[in-house]
C-alpha cells in the first residue's frame, strides 16, 4: 500500500501550506483516506477474517443443523434456539454460571480491596507483599487446578487434615454438589484476585494526599479517612472492577473443566463447557452456536448495563 | 497520615528515601501493627499453595501420598520427580511452544494494534469513526462465543494443528488498540510537524517520533497481551491435537490424567510450568505492576 502515495501527502508541511499544495495531514483528503486506511489494514484483515467472520458465520450456523460430521447444512430457522430453550441442560449450565458469577463477585472485590488498603497504609517492604498477592494470576489454570486439586483432595489433602486438627469433619470439597462451586470460587479468588487487587492499589495511589492532610489536620483517625476519603474516591474504581469481574466470572471455564470437568452430576459445569461439549463431544456445531449466541446476548445486556451505568456516573 | 507515604509509581530510588524521610511519622500505632498481622495472615494464606506444591515436589511419591501429611517428610527431600518429569514428560517442549506462540502473539499484536491505533489518534480519514465504533463495540464479544465457528474456520483454512491455529486468532485485542490510541492522542502534534516539514512519510513519523515516546504504554500492552497468552487454555486446546504443537497450559492437562495418582510429578510439573513467568515477573515487577494497572484500567 505504497509508501509513495503516503509521503506523498506528508510531504507537505501542515503550518505553512504552500500555495496549490495538498492538505496537510490533519485535513481530509484522498490521500488522508488512503493512509488512514493503510494503517489500519494489517487489524482490518484480522479483525474480519478471526473476529468478524467467525461472529457472522457463527450466527449462520446456529440457523443450520450443521454437525461436525457435516450432516445437515440447511437451513432450519430458529429451530435450535428453540430447543435450546427448552433444554434443561442449557439452563442448567446457565444458571451455574450466574451461580458461579454472583458468589464469586463479592470476595473478589471486598478481598482485593482489603489487600490494596492493608498495603496503601504503607508497610514495609512493599514488593513482598505484592509478590504474594499478586503472583498467583500470572499461573496458568492448569497450574492452579493441579496446586488446588491436591490441597482438595479428601484423603491426603491439606485442606482436610487442616480441619480434622481443629476437629471438623473431612469435606468432599470437589466431589460434594453442594461444595465443589465453593471450591472453585476459593481457587479462583486466590488465582485472579491480585489483578483487581493492583487495580485498587493502583486508583489508591492516585488519590492526591492532600485530602488525607487535611482531613488529618482536621482530626479524623484512618478509619474515618478510609470511610470518608478513600472509598467515596475509589467509587468509579468499584464500579469499573464490579464490572470487569462480572464478564470475567460470566467466561468461567478452565479451572471447572480442569478440576471437576462440571461435575459432580454436572453441578458446576459453566455455560462454555456446555458449548464445548455440544460442540465438539456432541458434533452438533449448529445448535452449539445457537446456545454461543444465547450467552453473548447475555454478555451484551451485562455490558449495556455496565455502559448504562457508567455513563450515568460520569453525567 | 501514614497512608500519603506510600510508594507513589515513581520510578528509581526516589519514593524508597521519601518513606524513609518521613518514617518517623509513621509510629507503630496499634493500627499499624494489626494492619501488618492481617496483611501477613493474608500473605501467608496465599503462599501456602506454592508451599506445599514445592514440599510436595521434594517429595518421593511414597512419601507424597502417605496418609499422614508432613512438611518434612520422613524420607527426606529428593528431586527424584522432577527427574522423572524431565524424562517422560515433555515440559521443555510445552515450555519453548508457550515461549514463541506468546511472543509472536504479543509481537503482532503489537504491530497491528499500534499502526491503527496511529491512524486512529492521528489521521483523519473517511470512514474513521465508524471503524472507531466498531473496534469498540467489539470489545464486548466473549472469546468463548467464537470458539465452535472459528474451529470450523481453522478447518477450512486447513490451519488445524499449525501454530498458526493457535496464534492468528489471538491477536485481536480491541480494548489494546483503545488503550494505544488514547496514549497516541496525548503526545503533542508539534512534535511531528518539524517531521513533516522535513518531508517526512507517515510511516516514518510513525516508527521515529510515535513509536520511541510509546515505549512505556507499548511495554504495558505487551506484558499484558504476553501473560493472557501465556496463560490461555480454551483456544489452545480446542485448535491443537499434535503433542508436539502443545502449549504448557495444555500439556499439563494431558499430564495431570496420565501421572494419575502421582501427587509429586504433579506438582513438579505445576511448579516447572509456573517458573518462567515468576521468573520474569521477579525481574521486572516494577513494570508489570504498572503494565497490568495501566493497561487493567484503561482497557474499560
Amino acid at each position: 500500500m505504497s509508501s509513495s502515495t503516503m509521503s506523498r501527502r506528508t510531504n507537505q508541511p501542515r503550518t505553512t501550506p504552500k500555495p496549490g499544495a495538498k492538505a496537510g495531514p490533519s485535513l481530509r483528503s484522498s490521500s488522508a483516506n488512503l493512509s488512514g486506511w493503510g494503517f489500519a489494514a494489517p487489524f482490518l484483515v484480522f479483525f474480519l477474517v478471526f473476529l468478524i467472520w467467525p461472529l457472522i458465520s457463527g450466527f449462520y450456523m446456529s440457523l443450520t443443523g450443521k454437525s461436525l460430521t457435516g450432516a445437515n447444512e440447511s437451513i432450519i430457522g430458529f429451530a435450535n434456539y428453540a430447543e435450546a430453550f427448552a433444554d434443561a441442560g442449557m439452563w442448567r449450565s446457565l444458571g451455574n454460571t450466574l451461580y458461579f458469577t454472583v458468589i464469586s463477585t463479592v470476595p473478589l472485590v471486598l478481598v482485593a480491596l482489603v489487600m490494596a488498603a492493608l498495603l496503601n497504609i504503607g508497610l514495609p517492604a512493599q514488593w513482598l507483599w505484592r509478590l504474594s498477592y499478586f503472583a498467583p494470576f500470572l499461573l496458568a489454570s492448569t497450574v492452579v487446578s493441579l496446586f488446588f486439586t491436591w490441597m482438595y483432595n479428601p484423603q491426603l489433602g491439606l485442606i482436610n487434615d487442616f480441619l480434622s486438627k481443629l476437629g471438623l469433619p473431612k469435606v468432599a470439597w470437589l466431589n460434594d454438589p453442594n461444595v465443589a462451586m465453593w471450591a472453585i470460587v476459593i481457587a479462583t479468588l486466590w488465582w485472579t484476585v491480585g489483578f483487581n487487587f493492583l487495580l485498587y492499589l493502583a486508583a489508591m495511589q492516585n488519590i492526591p494526599a492532600q485530602h488525607y492532610e487535611a482531613a488529618s489536620l482536621d482530626g479524623a483517625g484512618a478509619w474515618r479517612q478510609f470511610f470518608s476519603i478513600t472509598l467515596p474516591q475509589l467509587t468509579p474504581t468499584t464500579v469499573m472492577i464490579v464490572l470487569l469481574q462480572i464478564l470475567a466470572s460470566l467466561k468461567i471455564f478452565d479451572q471447572v473443566y480442569q478440576m471437576t470437568a462440571g461435575g459432580p452430576g454436572g453441578s458446576t459445569r459453566p455455560v462454555v463447557q456446555y458449548i464445548f461439549e455440544t460442540g465438539f463431544t456432541g458434533y452438533r456445531l449448529g445448535y452449539s452456536a445457537a446456545i454461543s449466541y444465547i450467552f453473548f446476548g447475555l454478555i451484551v445486556l451485562v455490558s449495556i448495563m455496565q455502559f448504562v451505568i457508567t455513563r450515568r456516573r460520569s453525567a | 497520615m501514614a497512608t500519603t507515604t506510600l510508594t507513589r509509581p515513581t520510578p528509581g530510588a526516589a519514593p524508597a528515601t521519601a518513606q524513609k524521610m518521613r518514617q518517623p511519622r509513621k509510629k507503630l500505632t496499634v493500627g499499624r501493627i494489626a494492619a501488618i498481622v492481617v496483611a501477613a495472615f493474608i500473605a501467608v494464606l496465599w503462599l501456602i499453595p506454592f508451599a506445599w506444591a514445592t514440599v510436595t515436589a521434594f517429595k518421593t511419591e511414597t512419601d507424597a501420598s502417605a496418609a499422614k501429611i508432613s512438611w518434612v517428610p520422613p524420607s527426606g527431600f529428593t528431586v527424584e520427580a522432577f527427574a522423572k518429569v524431565f524424562q517422560d514428560g515433555n515440559i521443555p517442549l510445552w515450555t519453548w511452544n508457550s515461549l514463541y506462540t506468546s511472543a509472536a502473539i504479543t509481537a503482532i499484536t503489537l504491530v497491528i494494534s499500534a499502526l491503527v491505533a496511529y491512524a486512529l489518534s492521528r489521521i483523519d480519514f473517511k470512514g474513521k469513526k465508524v471503524l472507531m465504533t466498531v473496534i469498540i463495540a467489539s470489545i464486548i464479544i466473549p472469546p468463548p462465543v467464537l470458539i465452535i465457528p472459528l474451529f470450523y474456520q481453522m478447518l477450512a483454512l486447513q490451519m488445524i494443528d499449525t501454530s498458526w491455529a493457535i496464534i492468528l486468532p489471538q491477536v485481536i485485542h480491541p480494548a489494546m488498540v483503545f488503550v494505544l490510541k488514547k496514549f497516541f492522542d496525548q503526545i503533542p502534534r508539534e512534535l511531528e510537524e518539524a517531521a513533516v516539514m522535513d518531508g517526512a512519510s507517515r510511516l516514518r513519523i510513525f516508527m521515529q517520533i510515535i513509536l520511541p515516546l510509546s515505549r512505556p504504554i507499548l511495554a504495558a500492552v505487551a506484558i499484558f497481551v504476553f501473560i493472557g497468552a501465556w496463560n490461555n487454555f480454551l483456544w489452545p486446546f480446542i485448535s491443537t491435537n499434535d503433542g508436539s504443537l502443545l502449549t504448557l497450559p495444555v500439556g499439563l492437562q494431558t499430564i495431570k490424567s496420565a501421572y494419575g495418582v502421582q501427587y509429586a510429578q504433579n506438582m513438579a510439573s505445576a511448579l516447572l510450568a509456573a517458573l518462567p513467568l515468576i521468573l520474569v515477573f521477579l525481574f521486572f515487577q516494577r513494570q508489570i505492576i504498572k503494565g497490568v494497572a495501566t493497561t487493567g484500567l484503561a482497557g474499560t
